[in-house]
């Protein structure tokens, strides 16, 4: 605040909805005297703190941790998921990537799975069923064998802790002309499929969070919009190591099920 | 074996449950001496989970396995965003396999005489014994902990701790371990024994006859007010850090859950107790909404320090080595810049009060690489530090690696919490806290890298044996009724609630009382506490609630998503919680841990416990809203580890 002088001024088109029914419209706001060191997430504080003083309803947008891993913001900021920098969530953007008189367009992510509720928050409920199909090792609390029982070779290890980075937060989905998740999903599955413990449920696992993921998204058509979106930079070579999966699940399943033979 | 100097005695209203005999097999032997639930009737007893943290995740997953009817809430649109999501440095284990000396017994150690001797000791032992057993059920889910090059688990040292204890996940540990625990409970979701429960918010606890019988929620998307019965109610909810507003915790991080059960009639323990982590990046304007923490393992190879002169108006680089003040070094030769964290943040705050802070607002103090980058070169700097260079550079615009960074403390966790006893269970029978939410393993400071030990301890190892010790004698009850007055009348009073803050209908937004609330609790019970600031604490807390009340303006409805009216009940809670704050830190005249009374210091400057009088937990119960609350002692006894006073000169 010692340095005002660097502040800039803003004109935001903000996506408007009072509720999943309504139609929707933009709204013009006026965003003056913002601190370039503010995140971007601030600046629509400072803009709904405005708006609650002049007596306006304020924008409803959803975040929490602010430091970019609970994946809870979302924002299509100029078209852009989480807006316009490589490797950020939206609450990472800050407001010095923009200049004085910028216009900015801000709208929900866009997903036919992603229903709005209102304004700029969506439902992402969809992702967590994919990860109830079966994003998971069946190991009950006490029965696991000591932790070093089972070595598992660093390049494992490490690639697994690569798609583990995922936080879930949508923006591939929102970011793919098709809406398609592949790259969430393959975060989620291969991060088992790649480790030892994952081994045994393996194919099971593929093919139904595979499926499920089916249920509620696009196809995939190798756009990679989803990877240059994704604020974990999560690699697009475990949706190829998922594809390959599921094809081999498809058959192990069957003769697992006793249908070939 | 030093017996306590404690000469005063325990409320009869909290009975600890601590059990007799040796320290090292009284977990051991008080499982097999608890009643057990038999597996065809662990069916019949339905358990609410508030919460799906580490702690919380854990725990509903755990008891659905176990067979319980499992009813799990979260106020997220998902489990997996919970706050524990955040940790970054890693989680404690004894396990011992670096060879260095680690046992049980120094982690019990370590974490008691961490904590200033205010911790229960049996607590902490149990805590210590099963952290072996966290490692082995996250490992097993698939948590890709980092390995060495034969496969098998690293380790390193954290906090100062003198062994390698720590297992970590790059910097997320904290959502690897939660993705863990939020895995098995996917799994439990699936198999249809955990009903799961996303944004719906707790607003209060119901009981009926002296014992708990349920929630009241409030459904965050609808505005439904709904009620639900469970033969006992578990409060995963977290801690209170952001009552300071400005916090390394998340927005939506609150007191709500646990307070309201205080309400109710559980003990609140402690709340003067709270955590000041010294690595975060200092506020840039008045708009900051939170406070972004850095490892503190930063302060390994950077040297802290500010300008001789007040009021420097040079850059870092334009100041001669003669004019630079390396007060942690100066002052503790032996410890240097890796004094403990209290240490480290008082000292930071001296001289930024004193007029030698640096920054825009000369509100933060130097973390200097230069000589390190000089010494080692900028490639081996960066490889240990660069995701957190990255992370400096993208929040300030400044590049670390050619101007030293700037930080300053912030509010990080909160060691206080409800008063549990060793079942976990708080005052109102049927109502447990486990994580974060409870008081009891920390003392008054905790080590780094134990809150995610604490709180996967609590959900997978103590939680789901001690609750079939109280479920066992309710057998055959079934649990009361959504439809009776007890639940009629707490959903009635929620509902009043929602709709008497939307019809205050004044000129200034939650938010903006927050803050305002915020810099009170930061001025006067923040890193350095007196008698004459607590006492206008309390006042000028008073004040701004009474304007708080009649003034604020919460726009919207209450049938849809409002952002704006569930920040309002969050922040009433946290002006009720910032009152006993500065009353407990007004009568608590020592220094311990995080509280640092300044008529209550070493000559060396460090924190004075007064063990004669104030080697207990402080247990408040409420008594109305318009009445103060009694203050009750549990003494602590210290059998196993010798009290003593530290120094790092």
């Amino acid at each position: 605040m010692s340095d005002d002088s660097n502040n800039i001024n803003l004109t935001l088109e903000v996506w408007r909805q009072t509720s999943p029914v309504d139609k929707g419209r933009f709204e013009t706001y006026e965003a003056k005297g913002i601190s370039p060191d503010s995140s971007f997430l601030e600046m629509l504080d400072v803009v709904n703190e405005r708006l609650i003083h002049d007596d306006k309803n304020p924008i409803t947008f959803e975040s929490d941790c602010r430091e970019g891993i609970c994946g809870t913001c979302s924002l299509m900021i100029n078209g852009q998921a989480h807006g316009p920098n490589k490797g950020q969530a939206t609450c990472q953007l800050h407001m010095r990537t923009f200049a004085d008189g910028d216009h900015i367009t801000i709208e929900p992510f866009r997903a036919a799975s992603f229903p709005v509720i209102k304004d700029l928050a969506v439902s992402r409920a969809a992702m967590d069923k994919i990860q109830q199909a079966g994003g998971y090792i069946s190991v009950s609390t006490g029965s696991a064998p000591d932790a070093n029982m089972i070595p598992v070779p660093k390049e494992a290890a490490d690639l697994a802790m690569d798609a583990a980075a995922c936080i879930g937060c949508g923006a591939c989905v929102a970011a793919c002309p098709n809406s398609a998740a592949q790259l969430f999903t393959s975060a989620k599955v291969q991060q088992f499929s790649l480790l030892p413990q994952g081994q045994p449920e393996r194919w099971q696992r593929t093919e139904a969070m595979v499926d499920t993921m089916e249920d509620f998204f696009g196809t995939c058509t190798n756009h990679g919009e989803c990877y240059e979106a994704c604020p974990k930079e999560i690699s697009l070579d475990f949706i190829a190591f998922m594809n390959r999966d599921y094809v081999k699940a498809k058959v192990k399943n069957r003769s697992l099920s006793g249908q070939t033979h | 074996m030093t017996a306590t100097m404690n000469s005063r005695t325990t409320s009869p209203a909290l009975n600890s449950l601590v059990p007799d005999g040796d320290i090292a097999t009284k977990w051991e032997n008080h499982k097999f001496s608890m009643k057990l639930v038999n597996p065809s009737n662990k069916r019949k007893f339905t358990v609410i989970v508030v919460g799906t943290g580490l702690a919380g995740s854990s725990a509903a997953s755990t008891l659905a396995e176990l067979g319980y009817k499992v009813k799990a809430f979260t106020f997220h649109d998902s489990p997996r965003r919970a706050h524990s999501i955040a940790a970054q440095g890693g989680i404690n284990a004894a396990k011992n396999y670096p060879n260095d000396g680690d046992s049980v017994h120094r982690l019990f150690y370590d974490t008691v005489k961490g904590g200033d001797y205010r911790s229960r000791e049996a607590n902490v032992h149990r805590l210590a014994e099963v952290s072996v057993n966290i490692i082995d059920q996250a490992t097993a889910q698939g948590v890709p902990f980092a390995r060495d090059y034969g496969g098998l688990l690293d380790n390193r040292s954290f906090g100062g701790a003198q062994v390698s204890r720590t297992f970590y996940a790059r910097g997320q540990t904290g959502q690897q371990l939660l993705l863990g625990a939020y895995s098995g409970l996917n799994r439990q979701i699936e198999s249809g024994a955990v009903e799961m429960h996303n944004r719906k918010e707790m607003l209060d606890v119901v009981i009926k006859d002296g014992e708990t019988c349920g929630i009241v929620t409030r459904d965050l998307l609808t505005g439904e007010v709904e009620s639900h019965s469970a033969h006992a109610v578990v409060l995963a909810t977290g801690g209170y850090g952001n009552v300071y507003y400005l916090s390394t915790n998340a927005m939506m991080s609150n007191v709500t859950a646990a307070w309201r059960a205080h309400r109710k009639g559980a003990f609140f323990a402690n709340p003067c107790y709270t955590q000041i982590h010294p690595t975060c990046i200092p506020a840039s304007d008045d708009h900051q909404s939170k406070l972004t923490l850095m490892s503190e393992s930063l302060r390994n190879d950077g040297r802290i320090w500010v300008p001789t002169a007040f009021d420097e108006a040079r850059l870092a680089d334009g100041i001669p080595e003669g004019e630079r003040d390396y007060y942690l070094e100066r002052k503790y030769p032996a410890f240097g810049n890796l004094v403990p964290r209290d240490v480290a943040s008082r000292n930071a705050k001296t001289v930024v009060d004193e007029g030698r802070g640096v920054g825009p607002l000369k509100n933060g103090v130097f973390l200097d690489f230069a000589d390190a980058i000089a010494r080692d070169g900028i490639e081996t700097i960066k490889a240990k530090y660069g995701n957190l260079f990255d992370m400096y550079a993208n929040i300030t615009g400044e590049n670390p690696y050619e101007r030293p960074m700037r930080i300053y403390p912030a509010t990080h966790y909160t060691m206080g919490g409800l008063w549990v006893d060793y079942h976990l269970m708080t005052t109102v029978p049927g109502t447990y806290a486990i994580g974060e939410a409870n008081f009891s393993d920390h003392g008054a400071n905790r080590l780094g890298a134990s809150a995610l030990m604490q709180g996967l301890a609590d959900g997978y190892f103590v939680l789901p044996y001690t609750i079939g010790d109280y479920l066992a004698g309710k057998l055959g009850e079934s649990v009361v009724p959504t439809n009776d007055p007890v639940f009629k009348n707490a959903e009635a009073e929620v509902a009043d609630q929602t709709h008497m803050w939307l019809s205050v209908n004044g000129t200034k937004s939650p938010d903006h009382y927050h803050r305002e609330l915020g810099k009170i609790v930061w001025d006067r019970i923040g890193m350095a506490r007196d008698k004459t600031g607590l006492e206008k604490a309390g006042d000028e807390i008073a004040t701004l609630e009474e304007e708080f009340k009649k003034n604020v303006r919460v726009k919207g409805d209450s049938e849809s998503m409002n952002t704006e009216i569930e920040k309002v009940g969050r922040i009433a809670d946290f002006f009720e919680l910032a009152k006993l704050k500065a009353r407990d830190a007004l009568v608590r005249e020592e220094s311990c841990g995080g509280h640092f009374r300044v008529e209550s210091q070493t000559e060396e400057g460090e924190a004075l416990r007064d063990d004669d009088n104030f080697s207990h937990v402080a247990a408040w119960e409420w008594n109305g809203t318009d009445a103060e609350q009694t203050k009750h002692e549990e003494q602590l006894e210290f059998e196993h580890v010798a009290l003593s006073q530290r120094s790092y000169k």
